[in-house]
């Protein structure tokens, strides 16, 4: 059962490898780049562990920033992760001693593979979490690490490598569609944030996004919850 | 300016924050307590919903209306989902469209 669990849980982070490393590694570059030595990148991504925070984290450092300026871009910038942790309260429940760095671990791409349903057999649901959380999160403190050490001597471009985290999501939402009866959270999903995103713009349209989505979903149970069980 | 002093606590305000925003679901609605009926509701529904949300994150910055208009990401996407369809292989859908975009926006469209 472990051999498998872990067979499972490393294939899954597999997709989220790529990204993160070359994204670790920029973030690294990054902070080097502003005067922060290895140590700080590493710090970093092992605390923090928010890829898009930290990026800005690299400016808010260079320009001294207050620390009120801080706390409220943290907010706006990491708030969708309240959401993450609301949807996962059922999966992360009787989860074992690890949980608090499971809840601690709830990146957007962590959370988007074990938020599906896709129990298999012989696998332990509580090491697969921790594995998919601790193999994740080891990428970007790995590629951060890596990324602030060698800096520009790197000479392979890496340019559009980001895309796999949209691939991911894409597949993950392709998998979601295909396999449910019940696809309007789905099609909400997509065009409450749209509209959130011509309104609001690229970098506040999240939040706006997440709670309209919530409302909408709210105001949909009539539709969802009709057939019962059977509907999800 | 270097100063060790305000850059640690830059650091820490944002770790500290960034896992109290993960952390306040769970603190507000414990293991062993019953939910209400609309904080399981959105347990049950929101990831799908988020799943989308995600998709239009990742395409925020895309712009339609200067070069390359999009198109690279379109491309690349049309080539993921049909991967997908045709293998159902999630690693080779994600590695073959990255593959193709980082190819359109190295090579083709630079």
């Amino acid at each position: 059962m472990r051999k498998k669990t872990v067979q499972k849980a490393f294939r899954d982070s597999l997709p989220v490898m790529a990204g993160y490393v070359f994204l670790g590694m920029g973030f690294g570059i990054l902070l080097q780049d502003k005067g922060y030595s290895f140590w700080w990148a590493v710090v970093m991504s092992m605390t923090i562990y928010a890829g898009s925070m930290q990026f800005v984290a690299a400016d808010l450092l260079s320009s001294g920033a207050s620390l009120i300026t801080t706390a409220l871009m943290t907010v706006m910038i990491n708030g969708r992760h309240l959401f993450y942790g609301l949807s996962m309260l059922e999966k992360y429940s009787n989860v074992g001693r690890a949980k608090p760095y499971l809840i601690f671990a709830l990146t957007d791409e962590t959370f988007s593979i074990a938020c599906q349903d896709d129990a298999a057999k012989g696998v332990s649901r509580n090491l697969y979490y921790l594995l998919l959380s601790l193999f994740n999160q080891f990428y970007w403190v790995f590629g951060s690490g890596l990324g602030a050490f060698l800096g520009h001597k790197l000479t392979f471009d890496s340019t559009g490598i980001d895309f796999s985290m949209t691939a991911l999501f894409t597949v993950l939402f392709l998998e979601q569609w295909l396999g449910s009866k019940q696809r309007l959270p789905a099609i909400l999903g997509v065009v409450i944030s749209v509209v959130c995103l011509l309104v609001f713009g690229p970098s506040d349209f999240v939040i706006p996004a997440m709670i309209g989505i919530s409302i909408a979903l709210w105001a949909v149970r009539g539709v969802l919850q009709k057939g019962g069980a059977a509907n999800v | 300016m270097f100063d060790f002093a305000h850059s640690a606590s830059l650091v820490a305000v944002i770790a500290i924050g960034t896992a109290l925003i993960r952390f306040l679901p769970f603190l507000l609605f414990p293991e062993g307590k019953k939910r209400p009926a609309f904080i399981d509701y959105l347990c049950r529904y929101l990831p799908a919903a988020i799943m989308g949300m995600l998709v239009v994150y990742c395409l925020k910055n895309v712009s339609l209306l200067s070069p390359p208009y999009g198109i690279p990401e379109l491309i690349a996407l049309a080539a993921v989902v049909l991967f997908h369809l045709w293998k159902r292989n999630s690693l080779i859908s994600i590695f073959g469209g990255t593959a193709l975009y980082m190819l359109l926006v190295q090579v083709v469209f630079s």
